[in-house]
């Protein structure tokens, strides 16, 4: 066991660690953040990410003990202290179903838009391709990004 | 004009906010505390033996382990129509991946540690993985008990054969209906097996408390089935209906895949040996490949005759099933397309045959469709093919013989009111029908593939629907149910129904995921059916409360119930324009009267809903007399597809679904299900492919080697068309939609195939690698 400190959600949180623990357990078991999801095990589905440092990285494929020292931002730390545009578009337009998926693409749109206010559909398509969603063809989440796109232009 | 105030409205999803800001609670995100335990399973590595040995005693040593369980602690069988499985493997094994052992660890890593060293003897049998094979006379039999089977009477399953059900519809003389056509046209089509994929794997956490009480939280789409599966399989340990509990949090996807009983069966098990503990279990993503139920592979063989005016005269329909090692549910997509083979036609003469086999491969079961795709490629593909060999256009030859309401269906009931023929033409229409599009790069080719679909709900005559819906002070409602919202935006559609009776907006009603100890019962959440059935009974427990709160009001006011009526959270009377009560003033509280009494109370409603007209009853050799499917819902879609001639490539320019909803309660969601079912019946069509080797291991059981679609597959366009021809028995009319939405993918995309490159493929999936070769293959012909 080690001991790391690192910054989740604004907030320092130290934690014992072993060497071979990947951070979404981590973050899931030892300091309730449960929004990042377990979905394949080997960062195929994108459902455990979080933001590490503003980027986004598949939680599922990083050591915990990696972050000692390290910015962490889950989707309860975007979620504070209201909700953003981004998400209220979410809502607005019934971007999800079953909603397993959205915490781990809510953090890759909230990276993209972060980079690039302005994204088309290209890039919006890019940016999410590495977040499977079963249920709703994609095409409502990209409509709540467009319409969030259009609506800073303005 | 709209008559309704929120039904047939975009209304935001009343889950929305939770699943968006993390706050949703999937079952994996419960905690438990000290007192969880980790279940580790170890699973079959041969797809059909003998189990001589377990040795167990490694496992025990290691550290952290805290108990070890084979098949001799749970010699208990369990199923849905058809009680054919064991909790663990008995004797034998028979498919790869099965569950033959547990290890219960204080933590995940010492569960897993302590599967690895299960030492398993297998005495390997013969295995049979395909079910042509398994039909031969000289195949090992996987089942030498089923005559004992216990099963729903629909099922005819043949004792000393691998043939678990066989459901054979018969309807006119089908040799005379050969005669009178002008053409009769044979072929083969075969479709492999799939996953459904929902991103979160199976969970579920079982706990036995000292007093005896089972509760188990479940990822599941059938909270009250799965306690019933529960009480009946564990009756052998004193459990009964009330000691058992389950509890049902948010589901990260469902698709058929966490319907009736699977995995579960073993944390629930486990935990009435292991007291005062709780024990999770969840299946990783390759458990998830392996071991929960799969789409049944089929093989169909069409013989179809037609008049030279397009008229259809006979169908016989022969589907094998690669239904998999264990049926109990399975097989009941097997019966529901042997009742439905005809497809959405009206045909005079039929024969079909629905036969379910039992393979060395996983067990087969409900997957979104339930059987209706795996059909339909087929027979949609062969009515494309027969339109073309008669010079008919294919739209023209369908809505000739398209089923109208009051036709007679395969197995003698009478069709609903149906849309199907306004879907057709709106769906033309919109794709443009007819006209054909020439790309501009001179390496790509376009075609148009068109297909139609019906599907009606596969449930017993008896499933049933509740509702308990309760008033709060502020006028609020809390609405308890059963159904699971599986991302269909049934939470949302039931709020709304129960809004319109009593006027109270959805943004003002509670739905929550149901516990079966507080709510009422429901069936399961499956077979599209449940905006039908469990709306029904909402909307029943709605006037109920409006009946209770306009009584009231007539008995403190001496107003006759006639001249009262509910608008905007109050009640109103049409005689006095004054008259003002807001709910919120009475419907917990009472109403006082002058002499500082009260009156009334607290408003707590009930809806119940059965289909009493339903019946499985039967002739076993026709299928004829009786009524066994509710209704069916219809629909058409089309799509534009290009081609690159080099590659095989496909890409999906446009893409359009029209659907006959009855009405549509929430437009938006039925969108985003046309959306969402379009895409994953495309996936099914252009990459998605179970493959197994010959020994039955699955050969890509993960995300990198079984493709399911990306942001980066999605049609450039798609065009949702909503066409509503009322249910007149549904609620407002409406009637499901969900599985149907992706129903037309497959065959559209094979004859557009064909329209684009005059190739026709008979197997799924349609690859780029499978066009790719066609085309060469071709060539060289033409060479030749």
């Amino acid at each position: 066991m080690a001991k790391i400190k690192f910054t989740l959600n604004d907030e320092i949180r130290t934690v014992e660690v072993e060497p071979n623990e990947i951070l979404l357990d981590v973050l899931r078991d030892k300091l309730g953040m449960k929004s990042p999801k377990c979905g394949c095990d080997r960062g195929d589905c994108g459902a455990c990410a979080v933001l590490l440092n503003g980027k986004s990285v598949r939680s599922c494929l990083v050591f915990a003990i990696e972050v000692e020292g390290q910015e962490v931002r889950t989707l309860e730390g975007i979620s504070q202290p209201k909700l953003t545009q981004l998400q209220e578009a979410f809502i607005e337009f019934n971007s999800f179903q079953c909603g397993y998926c959205a915490p781990g693409v809510i953090i890759s749109a909230t990276e993209l838009l972060e980079k690039n206010p302005h994204p088309n559909l290209e890039e919006i398509k890019e940016a999410l391709s590495g977040n499977l969603c079963r249920c709703t063809g994609y095409t409502p989440i990209f409509d709540a990004i467009l319409d969030v796109t259009k609506r800073r232009k303005k | 004009m709209n008559k309704y105030k929120y039904i047939g409205k975009k209304e935001i999803r009343i889950d929305g906010r939770e699943k968006v800001s993390g706050a949703a609670i999937y079952g994996d995100d419960i905690d438990f505390g000290a007192n969880l335990l980790y279940a580790e399973i170890v699973s079959s590595t041969q797809a059909h033996a003998i189990i001589k040995k377990i040795d167990t005693k490694a496992a025990e040593q290691v550290e952290g382990v805290y108990k070890v369980f084979t098949g001799k602690d749970f010699p208990y069988k369990f199923g849905l129509y058809m009680k054919d499985r064991y909790i663990f493997a008995q004797d034998k094994v028979r498919f790869v991946g099965e569950q033959v052992a547990a290890v219960i660890g204080r933590t995940p890593q010492a569960a897993k540690k302590g599967a690895q060293l299960v030492k398993v003897d297998y005495e390997p049998l013969p295995a049979v993985t395909n079910q042509m094979d398994a039909l031969k006379k000289d195949s090992v039999l996987l089942h030498p008990e089923l005559g004992e089977y216990p099963h729903v009477p629909w099922f005819f399953p043949k004792a000393g054969t691998n043939i678990a059900h066989w459901r054979k519809t018969r309807k006119g003389d089908l040799e005379k209906g050969f005669r009178e056509a002008d053409l009769v046209f044979e072929d083969e089509y075969h479709v492999p097996r799939y996953a459904h994929c929902a991103i979160e794997t199976h969970v579920a956490i079982g706990k036995y408390d000292l007093s005896g009480r089972l509760t188990v939280w479940s990822s599941s789409q059938s909270p009250h089935t799965q306690r019933h599966l529960f009480a009946e399989a564990l009756a052998p340990m004193g459990l009964t209906h009330k000691n058992i509990r389950v509890i049902a949090p948010h589901v990260g996807g469902g698709f058929g895949g966490k319907a009736g009983v699977t995995m579960e069966i073993l944390p629930a098990a486990l935990a009435t040996k292991l007291p005062g503990y709780a024990v999770k279990l969840r299946w990783t993503r390759e458990q998830e490949f392996v071991n929960t139920y799969q789409r049944l592979g089929v093989v169909a063989k069409l013989k179809v005759g037609v008049k030279k005016d397009g008229t259809i005269t006979a169908l016989d329909h022969k589907i094998y099933w690669d239904a998999g090692a264990y049926v109990e549910y399975g097989a009941n997509v097997v019966n529901a397309v042997g009742l439905s083979a005809i497809g959405p036609y009206r045909i005079p003469n039929v024969s079909i045959d629905s036969v379910c086999v039992y393979t060395n491969l996983p067990p087969g079961g409900a997957y979104r469709g339930f059987g209706y795709s795996e059909m339909l490629f087929g027979l949609e593909s062969h009515m494309t093919r027969i339109a073309k060999k008669l010079g008919m256009d294919e739209v023209k030859f369908r809505l000739k013989n398209a089923i109208k309401e009051g036709d007679s269906t395969a197995y003698g009931a009478e069709m609903n009111p149906s849309g199907l023929i306004e879907c057709i033409e709106k769906v033309a229409k919109e794709i443009d029908w007819g006209k054909s599009i020439k790309s501009k790069d001179p390496r790509k080719a376009i075609g148009k593939g068109f297909a139609i679909f019906w599907k009606a709900p596969a449930m017993p005559p008896n499933a049933s629907s509740s509702a308990f819906l309760k008033f709060n002070e502020d006028g609020s409602i809390n609405l308890i149910i059963s159904g699971m919202d599986i991302g269909q935006g049934y939470q949302t559609v039931m709020a709304q129904i129960a809004a319109e009776v009593l006027s109270v907006p959805p943004s003002k009603i509670r739905v929550e995921t149901p516990d079966t100890d507080r709510n009422p019962y429901e069936w399961q959440t499956v077979a599209s059916h449940i905006t039908w059935g469990s709306g029904n009974a909402v909307k029943r427990a709605a006037l109920d409360a409006r009946e209770q709160i306009l009584s009231l009001v007539e008995r403190v006011f001496t107003i006759s119930k006639d001249q009262l009526y509910l608008e905007d959270e109050a009640v109103k009377c049409t005689t006095r324009q004054n008259f003002h009560l807001p709910l919120k003033d009475f419907v917990v509280n009472g109403i006082m009267t002058e002499d500082g009494t009260f009156k009334g109370g607290p408003i707590n409603a009930r809806g119940m809903f059965l289909p009493e007209f339903s019946s499985a009853n039967s002739d076993p050799e026709t299928s004829q007399g009786g009524h066994p499917n509710v209704h069916y819902t219809v629909g058409a879609g089309a799509l534009t597809l290009e081609i690159d001639k080099e590659t095989g490539k496909m890409h999906v320019l446009k893409a359009v679904e029209a659907i006959d909803a009855g009405q549509a309660i929430n437009p938006d969601l039925i969108n985003g299900q046309i959306t969402g079912g379009l895409l994953q019946g495309l996936a099914t069509v252009l990459y998605e492919d179970m493959r197994y080797d010959e020994k039955g291991k699955l050969l890509n059981p993960n995300f990198t080697d079984y493709k399911i679609p990306t942001a980066m597959d999605v049609p450039d366009e798609i065009v949702p068309i909503i066409v509503e021809v009322p249910q007149p028995d549904g609620p407002f009319g409406a009637r499901g939609i969900g599985e149907h939405t992706m129903l037309p993918a497959a065959p559209m995309i094979a004859n557009a195939v064909e329209d684009a490159l005059g190739i026709r493929i008979k197997s799924m999936p349609i690859t780029a690698e499978k066009v790719a070769l066609a085309l060469i293959n071709n060539s060289k012909k033409r060479k030749k």
